[in-house]
């Protein structure tokens, strides 16, 4: 166990923690902005990881799939923004919770008719294939480019909310709608676009991950817990909570393994019970 | 007034004779199903996962099994009624019971989880109706909680993983790291794969099991594996898991050889493995390059219907079907003569020769040790050696 044992688990551990945030960033966004708990989050997630398999396999091109499957799925989140979640605004979190967990069930036969039972697999980019000498370890190139991606939206997403005007928007409408609405923000114009981008960050999330962890019909479902988890730990609808969150989780989760392994599949929760009495509303919650 | 209570109680008498006649021809439509059931047909129950983890394993067992049913021309015989097992112990109980008392079917087969044959074991002992395993590998359900009413025509977790323990030790490994999901069967293939090694003079350096469906990302658990210094990796993972954990082999570029119980890389799902797959080698009881006529005949019949090759799921599907007809064709027309008739099938199928063995009702048949090879492109298993006849010891079975 000598130090370049630790850096590769360090980076196990950053590259979950990635994945885990690109996931639950637009949950959370999309949780503190228009009120609304999305659970179909994740079957958005398994389509991008299937659509983007498909559109690979029409074009032969990663990138190609990388750049159109989140694309695509945010134009069905955007059919749902305006078949279902518009008109499920005010009916309340049970009715909210329990349509979009229909949605799961639903994407997961339309998957299973459009895609079939077996689990497909991904090709990464050839330049991204092999491992790459990265803090004095060998590391799989690919892993390297998820932990940097994670880094650049986090980045990206925390530039336009603290330094633009569209995030000023945002966290004016967060804090009080009534009032951002009053001021001439167009609110649920800003609520579609902010809805839209979870999705598309639901996409690329599913996509990014298909060459890690393939795709399956149980992906969405299976990804639902610890993406739950994290929101509620870092608090709802906060940026820097979903960063911690994430980080929290996927560190627990890759260290628990490494450490304490017959443990690990406990330890998150126990964190959530102790966060949950703790600080019900979560680690860093947003204001409002 | 009075017209209108005429009128009235008029449509009352016409509903009630309508429905009436509903329920008289619902009856005489049953009696004529049932009597024609009873005259030549066998009910069978189809108790597999098409939802959940192992639907993948679910549909090609039920293709091998339609297929042999096909080919013998014998679809008029056999009734098959389809249930959902969920890969859930306690909805497999509830349907396995809703398939005897319902249904009320003569055989049942099936069952993909270890889990669900554990829970149904009892019921299954108790209700007397036979049951044909078509994958689960459970060692106590042909060990200790062997049944008079339970054959198994798939492969016990033990019975595939034993000879591999041996043969490895034989041929060099010295030092082993296992890893497998944290379930009964992750349990039994390596308790299985540990004593064989150990027997033979290998040494086990260090063993971890998974959350079971949990576990998305592998490189923790490989980076222990490598930084142990063994001299190969011994897994055992099926079905989704397995793919993404022989990508994440790959991605690391791990120099430690990968060997695997052989569902690790089965042919079901290499594809979707990569050339991650190349090299790993495992133990199977079908690989689907096997260079006997039954196997062609069988991948011919296989290709022609689905445009796929078959896998070892397709294979026992095929087999639990060709043994049930076996039954049926030796006497076998109800649930006691279908439950005698069943351990003394024997004949040389696609993955060569088997019988049931009459102490544990387990399944006797060759194990192969195959590598998986890229050749035109494509990845292919390419045999190793053969262990002949692998055999289970009865572990405290007493029927």
């Amino acid at each position: 166990m000598d130090l370049s044992f630790w850096i590769l688990q360090f980076l196990n551990a950053m590259q979950y923690s990635m994945l885990l945030f690109l996931l639950s960033i637009g949950l959370t966004v999309i949780f503190g902005l228009l009120h609304f708990v999305n659970l179909a989050h994740a079957s958005l997630y398994m389509m991008g990881a299937y659509i983007g398999i498909s559109v690979a396999a029409l074009t032969g091109s990663f990138w190609a799939a990388f750049f159109l499957a989140p694309v695509i799925v945010t134009l069905i989140g955007a059919m749902l923004y305006f078949t279902l979640i518009d008109r499920m605004r005010t009916a309340g979190p049970m009715n909210q919770v329990l349509v979009t967990f229909g949605l799961i069930f639903i994407f997961l036969d339309l998957v299973r008719m459009g895609w079939g039972d077996i689990a497909l697999g991904l090709d990464g980019p050839q330049s991204l294939s092999g491992t790459t000498r990265f803090l004095g370890v060998d590391y799989p190139a690919y892993r390297l480019f998820i932990i940097a991606l994670g880094l650049g939206v986090m980045t990206t997403m925390w530039f336009i909310l603290s330094r633009t005007q569209i995030g000023a928007m945002i966290r004016a409408s967060v804090e009080n709608t009534d009032m951002a609405a009053a001021m001439g923000i167009n609110v649920s114009t800003l609520f579609f676009l902010v809805f839209c981008f979870g999705c598309a960050l639901a996409g690329l999330a599913g996509v990014a991950a298909a060459p890690i962890l393939s795709a399956t019909t149980t992906m969405g479902i299976t990804i639902l817990i610890p993406t739950l988890i994290v929101v509620v730990i870092g608090g709802l609808g906060s940026l820097e909570g979903a960063i911690a969150g994430s980080i929290i989780i996927g560190f627990m989760e890759t260290f628990g393994a490494v450490m304490i392994p017959s443990f690990s599949a406990v330890l998150t929760y126990v964190l959530l019970a102790v966060v949950l009495i703790w600080r019900p509303q979560g680690l860093i919650p947003a204001r409002g | 007034m009075e017209k209108y209570n005429l009128s009235y109680w008029g449509t009352i008498v016409k509903t009630i004779a309508t429905k009436l006649a509903l329920v008289t021809g619902l009856c005489l439509n049953l009696g004529f199903s049932m009597i024609s059931t009873a005259s030549a047909e066998t009910k069978v129950g189809l108790l597999l996962p098409y939802t959940g983890t192992y639907a993948a394993l679910g549909n090609a067992i039920t293709e091998g099994f339609e297929l042999a049913i096909e080919e013998a021309g014998r679809e008029d015989e056999f009734t098959v009624i389809v249930e959902d097992s969920e890969m859930k112990p306690p909805v497999g109980l509830a349907k396995a019971r809703k398939l005897v008392y319902q249904d009320e079917v003569d055989v049942i087969a099936g069952v993909v989880s270890s889990g669900v044959l554990g829970a149904m074991r009892d019921f299954i002992h108790q209700s007397q109706v036979p049951l044909i395993v078509a994958n689960a590998g459970n060692n106590l359900a042909t060990g200790e909680n062997c049944s008079p009413y339970i054959v198994r025509v798939s492969f016990s977790n033990g019975q595939i993983n034993r000879p591999m323990g041996t043969w490895l030790a034989e041929n060099g490994v010295k030092t082993i790291y296992t890893l497998a999901p944290d379930y009964a069967a992750g349990h039994q293939m390596i308790d299985a794969f540990t004593k064989a090694f150990t027997a033979a003079g290998g040494e086990v350096i260090g063993s971890e099991f998974t959350p079971f469906g949990q576990t998305k990302d592998f490189g923790p658990y490989l980076t222990n594996a490598q930084a142990s210094g063994a001299d190969g990796i011994f897994v055992f993972y099926a079905g989704g898991e397995a793919i993404n954990f022989v990508k994440q082999y790959g991605s690391f570029d791990i120099k430690t050889p990968l060997y695997g119980s052989g569902f690790l890389t089965s042919p079901l799902y290499v594809e979707a493995e990569g050339e991650a797959a190349i090299g790993v080698r495992a133990s199977l009881h079908y690989i689907p390059t096997l260079d006997t006529p039954e196997n062609k005949a069988f991948i011919k019949a296989f290709q022609a219907k689905y445009n796929a090759m078959p896998s070892e799921y397709a294979v026992q599907g095929y087999d639990a079907a060709l043994a049930l007809m076996a039954a049926v064709d030796n006497g076998g027309v109800d649930r006691a003569t279908l439950a005698a008739q069943l351990p003394r099938v024997s004949y040389v199928g696609p993955r060569g020769p088997l019988e049931i063995d009459p102490a544990t009702n387990n399944i006797v048949q060759n194990i192969y040790i195959y590598d998986t090879v890229m050749e035109n492109g494509v990845l292919t298993q390419k045999m190793i050696d053969t262990v002949p006849s692998v055999r289970d010891d009865a572990a405290g079975c007493q029927m």
